[in-house]
């Protein structure tokens, strides 16, 4: 379907593509099985100027946003959602450094950031703190020009490879939920190290790893916004950055379907090709309707959700105030209601589409040598993590309450 | 060393592998198109002589119908720093000869020549597949040749060596510049398009000249070109397979065998 894309977005679709077909399909098996972190795809995301499709071009970015993010990670995706990860979690490092951060932080942090010469990260869960982060018990304590974080965050994407991670703890525990900050740390940081590295079921091509935080200096300088506001940063990122896991879940799901088109057009049972029986048919068509959807969703937020904050990224560059700041000033809207519809709608449609694949390639599908049992494994986080898909529908729900009662009805 | 004058000659081809021919032997028109997957190559292997000897220049020169401008700005997305289309409807129906007589009058107008001077080719096209331009260009312009590069070992403003690959083993040769190279798809892996380096290929200019602009004699061109295609038919296509049997490798590879001394193959 054609979406009216920019020129940029063609490109961005088309150097994705390359990427994806030449370089990742051939080793896609490998890191799936070996869970090695992908430095050589990494390398071209870099060389092809994707880690700053989404910046600003006064750091050195595209000058796009959220859609041309998703454009890139759907793309990708594709064929991996394991190898494509690092723009997304490298996005989830910058977006609120784009967001929250000074003018000091945005340009200290973010052309390193755009260039892909460093990989950032997000971290916000602990043991205790998942779908409910006012849990949170690292601590940060103010010691002259530093903070001393203490605690373990876990479940870290891209961790120990990332260089740049934004990770939340708590400046006040007294005040609880108000009580939480946002810093960004840097790897190699005395005091910051990496604990136990996960087995997971999909996304294998990147690592998860808990970090450890151990009387660790970080220079208040690398505060984001203020004090007690890192429960706001982590909204006003996710409000941003959750079209991504759209688009990667889009990815996986069209991915799926690809393969499974072509098996069940070359498969014969019963002297027939499998596609030509109407079983297998409908649920082709009710998986490429639920992606098309999927897309159509997607791509409308994030469109809309670009044109409303980049003025205000520009009056935040030209002023020299936070983009946060220069979002109320304009009274930009806040996205949490179409960003978690997006997040919510795509991630349960490609677990649906996956299963299906694997439904519709039969005993086939489930081997691995076939890459159909790998986009069903790597089609569940997506409905998990940045916000588990039930926490995704309270928030929708909660914003039709709020939207409902202010207009008094 | 002096900066190195280097041309890549390159073609737009049908970039689909399966070609439909119709009953009369024409081929279907509709096709897409891409840069001929050879030349992707010789491309790549000039920007890396353009990265080996600083201040050095590249550009790209094609053949072909409008659209081929499309396959020039992908040499730019890769880095080459200028293109040339030479298009003209005196030029339809052309064989290798007068395509490598107006590339070669094309290289002349550049400038190519002397010390430092080369152009590169991919090996082959994928849809004419003669191999013979790289080398006819070189007889137009009375320079030395070599097909098959494998490998560039050294260069100069006076020479270049290279590795070419031969039926029985490993030919090195040094060339006197200026000359013309062809080369296969082992002298490297050809890098992909950035961004910045697409979006700058959208608004750079591709020059474009017609006869009159390379002051062509209409006598070796177009249709007056001395060879015309007599016949074109498709590759019948091939009847299935049979499967060998068996559970292991080792299994599958005794019942080969046997089938093939049963077919007296072996």
């Amino acid at each position: 379907m054609d979406y009216g894309l920019t020129d940029l977005q063609k490109e961005i679709i088309d150097v994705a593509r390359q990427i994806a077909q030449k370089k990742m399909k051939p080793v896609r098996e490998h890191y799936d099985q070996t869970e090695e972190f992908p430095w050589p795809i990494v390398e071209e995301f870099r060389k092809a100027d994707l880690f700053g499709v989404y910046l600003p071009e006064e750091f050195g970015g595209m000058g796009g946003g959220c859609f041309e993010l998703a454009l890139a990670f759907e793309e990708l995706s594709r064929v991996c959602g394991g190898m494509s990860l690092p723009l997304g979690t490298s996005s989830l490092g910058s977006i609120p450094i784009l967001l929250f951060g000074s003018p000091e932080q945005r340009e200290r942090f973010l052309p390193e950031l755009a260039s892909g010469k460093k990989l950032g990260a997000f971290n916000i869960t602990e043991p205790e703190a998942g779908s409910d982060a006012t849990a949170t018990k690292a601590t940060a304590v103010r010691e002259g020009d530093d903070y001393v974080l203490n605690g373990i965050k876990n479940f870290c994407s891209s961790g120990k490879e990332a260089d740049l991670y934004v990770v939340f703890a708590s400046t006040s525990p007294a005040r609880g939920a108000r009580g939480i900050s946002a810093f960004v740390v840097e790897k190699g940081t005395p005091g910051f190290g990496f604990g136990k590295k996960e087995q997971k079921m999909g996304i294998r091509a990147n690592p998860t790893y808990e970090l450890v935080f151990k009387d660790c200096r970080v220079p208040a300088a690398n505060l984001l916004y203020k004090e007690g506001y890192g429960l706001f940063v982590a909204q006003g990122t996710f409000d941003l950055s959750r079209p991504g896991i759209g688009a990667q879940a889009l990815g996986i799901a069209q991915g799926a379907l690809d393969e499974t088109l072509a098996y069940a057009r070359m498969r014969k049972q019963f002297g027939a090709p499998i596609a030509s029986f109407q079983a297998i048919g409908h649920m082709l068509a009710d998986c490429a309707t639920l992606i098309e959807a999927g897309r159509a969703l997607l791509y409308s937020t994030a469109r809309a959700m670009d044109m409303e904050m980049k003025p205000a990224v520009q009056l935040a560059l030209k002023e020299r105030i936070p983009v946060h700041d220069a979002m109320r000033k304009l009274k930009t809207r806040r996205w949490t209601k179409e960003s978690a519809m997006v997040k919510v709608f795509c991630s349960d449609a490609a677990m649906k589409v996956t299963t299906d694949c694997v439904q519709m390639c039969g005993g086939i599908g489930y081997m691995r040598d076939f890459p159909v049992e790998k986009f069903m494994r790597d089609a569940k986080i997506t409905q998990i993590y940045e916000g588990a898909n039930q926490i995704q529908r309270n928030e929708i729900s909660s914003m039709m309450i709020k939207e409902a009662a202010s207009k008094g009805q | 060393m002096m900066s190195l004058q280097l041309f890549v000659c390159v073609k737009q081809t049908p970039s689909s592998t399966s070609v439909a021919v119709d009953s009369t032997g024409r081929i279907q028109t509709d096709l897409p198109m891409a840069l001929n997957p050879l030349d992707e190559y010789a491309v790549e292997e000039t920007l890396r002589l353009k990265e080996r000897v600083a201040g050095s220049k590249s550009a790209a020169l094609s053949l072909g119908a409008p659209s081929a401008e499309e396959a020039l700005r992908a040499t730019l997305a890769l880095g080459i720093d200028s293109a040339v289309l030479l298009c003209d409807d005196a030029f339809k129906g052309g064989d290798s000869f007068a395509t490598a007589y107006l590339l070669s009058m094309a290289l002349r107008k550049l400038g190519a020549g002397g010390p430092g001077c080369f152009v590169l080719t991919g090996k082959q096209t994928n849809d004419g597949e003669s191999g013979q331009v790289g080398p006819q260009i070189a007889a137009w312009l009375g320079w030395p040749s070599v097909t098959s590069v494998r490998k560039i070992t050294e260069v100069s403003d006076a020479s270049i060596t290279v590795e070419r690959a031969v039926e029985d083993g490993i030919e090195t040769l040094t060339l006197a510049a200026p000359a013309v190279l062809s080369v296969t798809k082992e002298i490297n892996e050809p890098r992909l398009p950035s961004l910045k380096g697409k979006m700058a290929a959208k608004r750079a200019a591709v020059a474009k000249w017609g006869a009159s602009d390379l002051g062509a004699d209409a006598s070796l061109i177009g249709l007056s070109s001395p060879c015309a295609v007599a016949k074109l038919s498709p590759v019948p296509s091939r009847a299935g397979g049979e499967a060998v049997p068996g559970s292991t490798p080792e299994e599958k590879a005794k019942n080969l065998a046997e089938k093939l001394k049963e077919l007296k193959l072996l």
